[in-house]
């Protein structure tokens, strides 16, 4: 009876939500300034479930722009980019003003019109030439307009721990160099400590995310362009072989424990809590790991992502965009690039600035240091390290083999159009390979092929 | 013609006037029911009817919306994943039906027989309905833990058995679904078979023990057809609850592994939210109101059928 009255109000709260935030979404022009003729804004803050300290600290960096900067009043909202809410806030008008989004939703936006053109505000920026242009492109439409402003970027790599290759018998300073060292690995450790040597993620997007990296790291790519026109090829022989790899894992093997349901999320709580040897992720991990798993940082190491010796073969890399609504009036706009510039930006450019982050991080007990790619070049990197290398409070060592080696890593973009229609259609080929001993690959992927070529042609 | 016809068949009716309606408390019945009104055309019948108007139309609530037909009704129905819905919810309600129907019936007939300590299981009974369901669903993961220290895995293994995948299996995720949702949804079930059960009059029972009619005869011609108008209700209300199941697809599986678990109200919603960008919110409201029309006509093909048995 329960689940007729529990369905009942499922029902009828989805068709009320779609059809209020149908009556939510005006367009009505934000409001500007609060009584007190300052600027209001609202701005992200952390993700949700964030540690206590790790909030103060947060707020501590607020009150130092807000005394810096008198006339503009922030107020910070907890957010977390998910795929499964982020259309539903955007739609619903209830995102802050100033958020966050991956380089993979950056085109889209701007050219739905949802985010703020913040070109004049961005080029008055001291560093504005600086940006790499690759990096920088994640935030332009086609006349060069800049939407938002990046200010992280990733690439992915290895995450492993290494008290389970201890516990194996593994040296935890030598991280396997190739997918066969990868996969002898996973399977002594699953058998020597009775957790999941390899793990991947495969819900929200994420599994097609995953098998996209891996696809990369064999050589292969999921769509091709030609002129305007763009082909899915996600039948390519590279992801053949990386659905095998992981079938041979999973049931040759019996090297990937028993949960198949994994998300970013539900894959960093697991891996945290030492159930899981290694898994794909991206090199910025480390910072959620802690501020939302606790992850002990002795477990924690981070291994360049083995590549295939093909020259089309390189690393997922992606990153974040810092973007403001397109409903924000110009002072907010102004406000706006002003908070990004001071939280995000300043540190990777100025000395002061970028030490007195790190030593606000390093008061908090916040992580200070995790490996990032350059979102200007590398030498503004290793200067900007160089500035906060006493407050670095992250297992470096620990992360040797990926910071050595990304370097000199092939970076490929995730695919251009309809990245995130394409993650989903590959999530349940992924799980099927994993909970389906008889999965017919070339089938499973015929299919998801010619279902991303008819949403590449609808759009 | 017809008009001077049906005028003549039906009696004059009387002219109500402002005045008089005023007088005969029109005016205070309508001044009561317009905080209700007010309430529900607000929050309930504008959002349906906005609802039914989306589903022609496509829009992201950003921009604004166009008008495009009956386009997004025609985009669900040659979706593929519609039909692995279909089939997935038909599989549930099937499951349900098997085994989450009898089960209250069963227990309810069960308890009533027990002469002491019936409130305690009557609350036993009841308890799983008092947790919330997002806790309840959370607590069975962990014992659908499909390793063999899983807590499920570890006591059928006690008796040799298993392990088994349960939610990690293509074949074995729905069924797991269901126990779980016959778990939380046969408490409230059993209390309303209890309260049925009390208004059947001793007397009958008492006739039928005359008559010398066992225990399962007493059940099968006194209980059961005492409780029949009871029993085409709840089996309806589980029929459209099961047709619409969304939390423990959502929450247990997100419709895997490999959509062995999609359902058509997790459809309508990775419709709505399900791409990060991609709110196609036309269809997500084109396939709800489908459905609502399905339920709508079953409901009422369901009572006309069963009218003249539910009243005999």
């Amino acid at each position: 009876m329960r689940s007729t009255r529990k369905a009942a109000i499922v029902l009828l709260s989805t068709t009320l939500s779609i059809g209020m935030l149908a009556a939510c979404s005006s367009n009505k022009p934000a409001k500007t300034a609060s009584k007190d003729g300052k600027v209001k804004l609202t701005i992200v803050s952390l993700k949700p479930g964030s540690e206590k300290a790790a909030i103060d600290t947060f707020n501590e960096q607020v009150k130092q722009f807000e005394d810096a900067n008198p006339n503009i009043d922030l107020v910070p909202k907890e957010y977390e980019w998910k795929a499964t809410t982020f259309a539903a806030q955007l739609a619903g008008g209830t995102l802050p003003q100033v958020f966050t989004i991956p380089f993979t939703d950056g085109k889209t936006l701007i050219q739905r019109k949802q985010l703020a053109d913040l070109t004049s505000q961005v080029k008055a920026l001291p560093y504005s030439a600086n940006f790499n242009p690759k990096v920088l492109d994640a935030a332009q439409d086609s006349s060069g307009n800049i939407y938002g402003i990046p200010y992280a970027a990733y690439g992915v790599g290895l995450q492993y721990n290494r008290t389970l290759f201890k516990q194996a018998g593994l040296d935890p300073d030598k991280p396997p160099t190739s997918w066969d060292e990868i996969r002898a690995d996973a399977k002594l450790i699953a058998e020597k400590t009775g957790k999941a040597g390899y793990s991947e993620m495969t819900q929200n997007g994420t599994g097609g995310w995953m098998l996209t990296t891996l696809t990369y790291a064999l050589g292969g790519r999921m769509e091709q362009s030609s002129g305007d026109k763009v082909t899915a090829s996600l039948n390519n022989p590279q992801t053949k072989a990386a659905l095998q790899k992981l079938h041979d894992m999973r049931w040759v093997d019996n090297s990937m424990g028993s949960n198949f349901l994994l998300d970013w999320g539900g894959i960093n709580q697991a891996f945290a809590a030492g159930r899981i040897g290694m898994y794909m992720g991206g090199s910025d991990v480390y910072t959620s790991l802690v501020q939302q798993n606790k992850i002990n940082p002795a477990d924690y190491g981070l291994a360049a992502l083995p590549l295939d010796s093909s020259s089309d073969a390189g690393i997922l890399g992606g990153g974040t965009l810092a973007v403001v609504s397109a409903k924000a009036s110009q002072a907010q706009k102004d406000a706006a690039v002003k908070w990004i510039d001071f939280y995000y930006m300043r540190k990777l450019t100025e000395q002061d600035a970028a030490t007195l982050d790190a030593k606000t991080l390093a008061d908090g007990k916040q992580p200070v240091g995790t490996p990032a790619l350059p979102i200007f070049d590398k030498a503004t990197l290793d200067k900007s390290n160089a500035w906060i290398a006493s407050y670095i409070n992250v297992p470096l060592a620990q992360m040797k083999s990926f910071t050595d080696g990304v370097f000199s890593q092939n970076l490929i973009a995730e695919p251009a159009k309809n990245t995130q229609e394409l993650y989903g259609v590959l999530d349940p080929v992924v799980q099927a390979v994993l909970t389906n001993k008889n999965a017919d690959i070339d089938k499973l992927l015929d299919k998801a092929n010619s279902d991303v070529q008819t949403i590449l042609d609808r759009s | 013609m017809k008009g001077i016809m049906s005028s003549l068949s039906t009696p004059p009716r009387k002219r109500v006037g402002p005045t008089s309606w005023v007088r005969g408390g029109g005016l205070s019945n309508l001044i009561f029911l317009l905080p209700t009104l007010v309430v529900f055309g607000v929050f309930s019948w504008y959002p349906i009817g906005r609802a039914v108007v989306m589903s022609l139309q496509q829009t992201n609530l950003v921009t604004a919306a166009q008008w495009v037909g009956l386009d997004n009704f025609r985009h669900v129905l040659t979706d593929p994943l519609l039909l692995t819905a279909l089939r997935n919810t038909g599989y549930f309600a099937l499951l349900a039906l098997i085994f989450g129907y009898p089960i209250p019936l069963v227990l309810a007939v069960l308890m009533s027989e027990v002469r002491r300590a019936r409130g305690l299981y009557s609350a036993l009974a009841y308890l799983p309905v008092v947790v919330p369901p997002v806790v309840a669903v959370l607590l069975w993961k962990f014992f659908y833990d499909a390793s063999p220290t899983g807590v499920f895995n570890t006591v059928l293994g006690w008796f040799g058995i298993g392990p088994y995948p349960w939610l990690q299996n293509e074949s074995t995720a729905m069924p797991s679904l269901v126990l779980e949702a016959t778990w939380a949804a046969a408490g409230g079930t059993v209390i309303i078979y209890l309260a049925a059960l009390t208004a059947i009059p001793p007397e009958l029972y008492d006739a039928a023990s005359v008559d010398g009619a066992s225990i399962w005869k007493k059940v099968w011609h006194v209980t059961l057809p005492q409780l029949r108008g009871v029993l085409l209700l709840t089996l309806i209300l589980q029929l459209i609850g099961t047709s619409q199941v969304f939390l423990e697809p959502y929450l247990f599986t997100g419709g895997g592994p490999s959509n062995s678990t999609m359902t058509i109200l997790l459809l309508i919603y990775n419709y709505a939210f399900g791409q990060s960008l991609g709110g196609d919110f036309g269809a997500a409201t084109a396939l709800s109101v489908m459905l609502a029309v399905v339920l709508g006509v079953l409901s009422a093909g369901y009572f006309r059928l069963t009218r003249s048995w539910a009243a005999s």
